[in-house]
């Protein structure tokens, strides 16, 4: 702070907000932004909303435009619950990777927290939502913000024509299926709205064709003699094995109408949109850390933050980013904003002041001092799982003072198999990456067969891996909505 | 470049369809919570906040997920303090482990409850499900107050119509001599001056040079006169009016019932339904409302609600007992010229043999006139209910009432045997008020 320089005056003085303060804000921070650290972002959209519209956002996944259903209300009750009581504050933002980007702050922010906000969420993640390449491949933030106009007022349609209750018993089933309904592998089609109309009036049309289709079914071929030759034939067809189990029963469900598998359409698409937030966490949120903090020390250096506004900033930054050791009542596991941030920050440290250690580690980047360039590689190409086997260090394993510890449930203990030592840190490393990785976490459901000449039961084969089994109750429960979908019985081969 | 927009008067309610979708969803573990808060609260309170709890499982959104408990796990842990390569540390017993099942709880499965809180309308809405009343009588149970317009003072600003003439008037005098405004009376006397100067044949010098001075300050009291107006819009003030509760006199709700072995549980809930939906709607008729609760065996006493609900008594039943009772009330602290009087009887209509007339007798005489409604009903089982399909017959004391109900207009009486029987009990009571308030 010694060497601040005093040119320029503050941007602004005290906790009141006003857009024109507002505004001077953006326009300095950008400035930083595009010119220092080189980001690449959407136009950002910038909404000012009251704490009743954040617990709106809240219940809807932080989405502008949802559809209705009552699970939204239920996550609105318990939101406003706990906001209400006091246990909780709100989120000082919700930023939503579409094209602008559009971030809403609170109106109850005071004007550094404003400050704050903009750089994380209006730099920081849109700068990550646009140049990640899994969002880039994955989710279309063009036609987010209209798709979900369409499924709005669709749903809200289906609802008028069908009575409620079908569409929420549809709903319900979908949403069960939800996290088993992302295509991991296959990058899915981007269909624009245009696109998705003409599909369905397709629908209507081949709805209308089946009645014809009925009298067809005379002149099937019989049957082949080989049953081998055949499942292998109709497995083919039908692109089994297949692991979007929405996917799938929208294509092949005997029993439903053109509208559900429409719904069933709509829940899965929402589910790929969100589906490479999951597998970023740690990343999206240690780039908006890591930008805003290089934002805010930046006007500060430049005095274009009073050191009151400078102090808020640092005093809300490190609330957000502590990391609770395993033994303290408030630990969570590992705190993405913290972990991402420290490796970031790290990274930095790496590229412009290295050790001997590091250059042993990090031969490729250490000393290169080229650190804008490393980190925005690794924002572009990197998911969680693989930031974290590339580039955690030793420092930041030492730091947080990492062990992993192994639970085996043959045995009556826990053991403690690395700490944060020589002989540990790849141990260690590997262990916290595969935790980040989506395949690790979600289980590993597939349908692998079915029979639509015979009984028409659908088989599911869940993969285990350690041994780790599915929760029974939840997965009964899951396969009633699945047994509603499909019509017909469904089971697990294993 | 960015866009700002204020979103903060955009509509907020946004979750509302959400929030009735859900509450129909749990429909029907909120209406058991509702009945049983009406249950337990007191009679004056069941319209407040309820806080609802309702079991998770109609409200659970299952999907695929690992177990919590079993396999072969590892994980990273932050903040190690002495643990060392090889180190054990025992599992918990009760197979709850301790760090390392936390994948396990995914967020909101593992509650067993869900608690929520309903809003007063909402509370009400489901209050009323089953009463059966009318749509129009639910809308305006569901308005608390009254409000009327008051005097309060003036303001600067207002409609033609609430002019306040007088104060307007004393505002513009105010100004007026403030100002120094010339009078007409100052007016006429210089005028006066310049006429006689003007009328002498021959003015000299002096009269001249006067005339000139008294023209020019006429001329400048003129022109004051103009600039400083009679009444400036400065001046004038409207009546204020504010939108103020009506002011309603007392009212007390006298609850009379059989606490005899005969009434059980089922009984006492339908009376207390009704009793809670008469007062209700004396809520919105009277500020304030006061209860008084006379229980009965063979002997009446006044209590208080929690005993007059929830405790029991053995004897056996003289009716006449509480109206006794409530008469001595009446005329100890509810002078019918102060108080409203509303009364409501429940009963299953059982009563000593011989006793039933009298208690015609003690309403005819007495009661009736003192009270603006009083409201029977006998608590019946449905069996019976079916059984006895008219009115005409019954025991004793519903004779005897009847015979009451047909000379007082403001008598109501009924059989119930479920929710839906309660409304009519007071339907006329109800339809009295959309006929006029005030008269009430």
């Amino acid at each position: 702070m010694a060497d601040r320089a005093t040119a320029e005056a503050p941007l602004f003085e005290g906790a009141e907000w006003d857009f024109e303060a507002v505004q001077r804000c953006y326009d300095a921070i950008e400035r930083v932004a595009i010119d220092e650290l080189e980001l690449d972002v959407y136009t950002n959209q910038i909404e000012i909303i009251s704490y009743q519209q954040m617990l709106d956002a809240y219940s809807s996944t932080g989405m502008p435009l949802m559809y209705q259903h009552w699970s939204f209300g239920k996550r609105f009750v318990r939101e406003e619950q706990i906001y209400s009581k006091g246990a909780q504050g709100l989120a000082y933002e919700i930023v939503i990777n579409s094209d602008p980007c559009i971030s809403y702050c609170l109106e109850d922010n005071t004007m550094a927290l404003q400050a704050l906000v903009i750089a994380h969420a209006a730099f920081g993640h849109n700068h990550f939502f646009k140049n990640n390449h899994l969002f880039r491949q994955w989710s279309d933030a063009q036609g987010i913000l209209d798709y979900l106009d369409y499924a709005r007022s669709f749903i809200a349609q289906c609802e008028e024509q069908h009575g409620a209750q079908d569409v929420e018993q549809v709903l319900d089933a979908a949403h069960a299926l939800m996290p088993s309904s992302v295509f991991r592998h296959r990058r899915p089609p981007h269909t624009s709205l245009a696109d998705e109309r003409a599909r369905q009036r397709e629908r209507r049309i081949e709805e209308e064709r089946a009645v014809h289709y009925l009298w067809d079914a005379f002149d099937h071929p019989a049957p082949s003699s080989k049953p081998d030759e055949e499942a292998r034939k109709r497995k083919r067809e039908m692109g089994l094995p297949e692991e979007n189990l929405l996917y799938f029963v929208e294509r092949h469900s005997p029993i439903l109408e053109s509208w559900q598998r429409e719904v069933l359409r709509i829940v899965r698409n929402i589910a790929q949109y969100f589906y490479p937030q999951r597998q970023t966490k740690v990343m999206n949120e240690g780039c908006a850390c890591f930008v805003h903090y290089y934002i805010t020390n930046a006007l500060h250096h430049a005095g274009l933050l009073t050191d009151g506004a400078m102090l808020e900033i640092l005093h809300n930054h490190t609330n957000v980013l502590t990391q609770p050791g395993f033994d303290s009542p408030h630990a969570r596991g590992i705190n993405p904003y913290a972990l991402g941030f420290a490796m970031m920050q790290d990274i930095r440290r790496v590229c412009t002041d290295p050790t001997d250690e590091d250059r042993e580690w990090f031969p490729d980047i250490a000393g290169s001092r080229v650190w804008r360039d490393v980190l925005k590689d690794a924002w572009a190409n990197y998911r969680d799982e693989s930031f974290v086997q590339q580039f955690l260090s030793p420092t930041v394993m030492r730091q947080f003072r990492m062990f992993t510890l192994a639970d085996d449930d043959g045995k009556p203990f826990y053991t403690v198999d690395a700490i944060h030592d020589e002989r540990g840190y790849h141990e260690v490393r590997d262990t916290l990456a595969r935790s980040f990785d989506v395949a690790e976490f979600d289980p590993d459901i597939q349908i692998v067969d079915v029979d639509l000449l015979g009984n028409r039961c659908l088989k599911l084969h869940h993969t285990e891996h350690n041994g780790i089994s599915l929760d029974a109750k939840t997965r009964d429960e899951t396969l009633k909505h699945l047994r509603k979908l499909w019509g017909f019985e469904v089971e697990f081969d294993n | 470049m960015a866009h700002f927009i204020d979103r903060r008067l955009n509509p907020k309610d946004k979750s509302l369809g959400n929030r009735r979708r859900f509450i129909r969803r749990v429909r029907n573990a909120v209406k058991k919570a509702v009945d049983e808060s009406v249950r337990r609260r007191k009679i004056a309170d069941v319209d407040q906040q309820e806080n609802i709890s309702v079991p998770a499982d109609g409200i659970g959104e299952p999907h695929f997920q690992h177990a919590s408990q079993g396999g072969y796990r590892r994980n990273v842990l932050t903040g190690n303090k002495k643990f060392r390569v090889g180190d054990q540390i025992k599992k918990p017993p009760s197979g709850q482990s301790g760090q390392a099942g936390k994948e396990g709880a995914a967020d909101g499965e593992g509650e067993d409850e869900f608690l929520f809180v309903l809003s007063r309308d909402e509370f009400l809405t489901l209050f009323f499900e089953d009463l059966e009343l009318p749509d129009m009588i639910k809308r305006s149970l569901k308005e608390i107050t009254v409000t009327k317009p008051q005097r309060m003072g003036y303001t600067a600003s207002g409609t033609p119509a609430n002019l306040s003439v007088s104060r307007t008037m004393r505002n513009a005098f105010g100004r007026r001599l403030a100002m120094r405004r010339p009078s007409p009376a100052e007016i006429q006397k210089l005028e006066q001056k310049v006429e006689e100067l003007k009328d002498l044949k021959k003015p000299n010098a002096a009269q001249k040079a006067e005339l000139r001075t008294l023209r020019a300050e006429l001329d400048k009291v003129l022109r004051r006169r103009l600039h400083i107006p009679y009444i400036d819009p400065l001046d004038v003030r409207y009546k204020f009016f504010e939108m103020r509760p009506e002011p309603a006199a007392n009212a007390v709700m006298f609850c009379l019932m059989d606490v005899s072995a005969s009434m059980g549980v089922r009984e006492k809930d339908l009376a207390k339904q009704f009793f809670v939906l008469l007062h209700l709607f004396l809520k919105q008729r009277y500020d304030k409302i006061e209860l008084v609760f006379i229980r009965h065996t063979q002997v009446a006493k006044e209590v208080d609600e929690e005993t007059f609900f929830h405790s029991r008594q053995t004897g056996g039943t003289v009716v006449s007992s509480a109206l006794k009772e409530m008469k001595k009330i009446v005329e100890a602290r509810y002078p019918p010229s102060l108080w409203n009087i509303y009364a409501a009887q429940a009963s299953d209509g059982e009563n000593f043999s011989g006793d039933s007339s009298l208690c015609a007798e003690l309403l005819t005489d007495d009661l009736m006139k003192r009270c603006q409604y009083f409201a029977y009903t006998e608590i019946v089982d449905e069996k019976e209910a079916n059984l006895m399909n008219s009115e005409d017959n019954g025991m004793e004391l519903w004779r005897a009432y009847r015979h009451v109900a047909e000379a007082w207009p403001n008598f109501a009486m009924k059989r119930i045997s479920g929710r839906a029987d309660i409304y009519p009990v007071l339907r006329e009571l109800f339809a009295r008020k959309s006929s006029g308030v005030r008269d009430g």
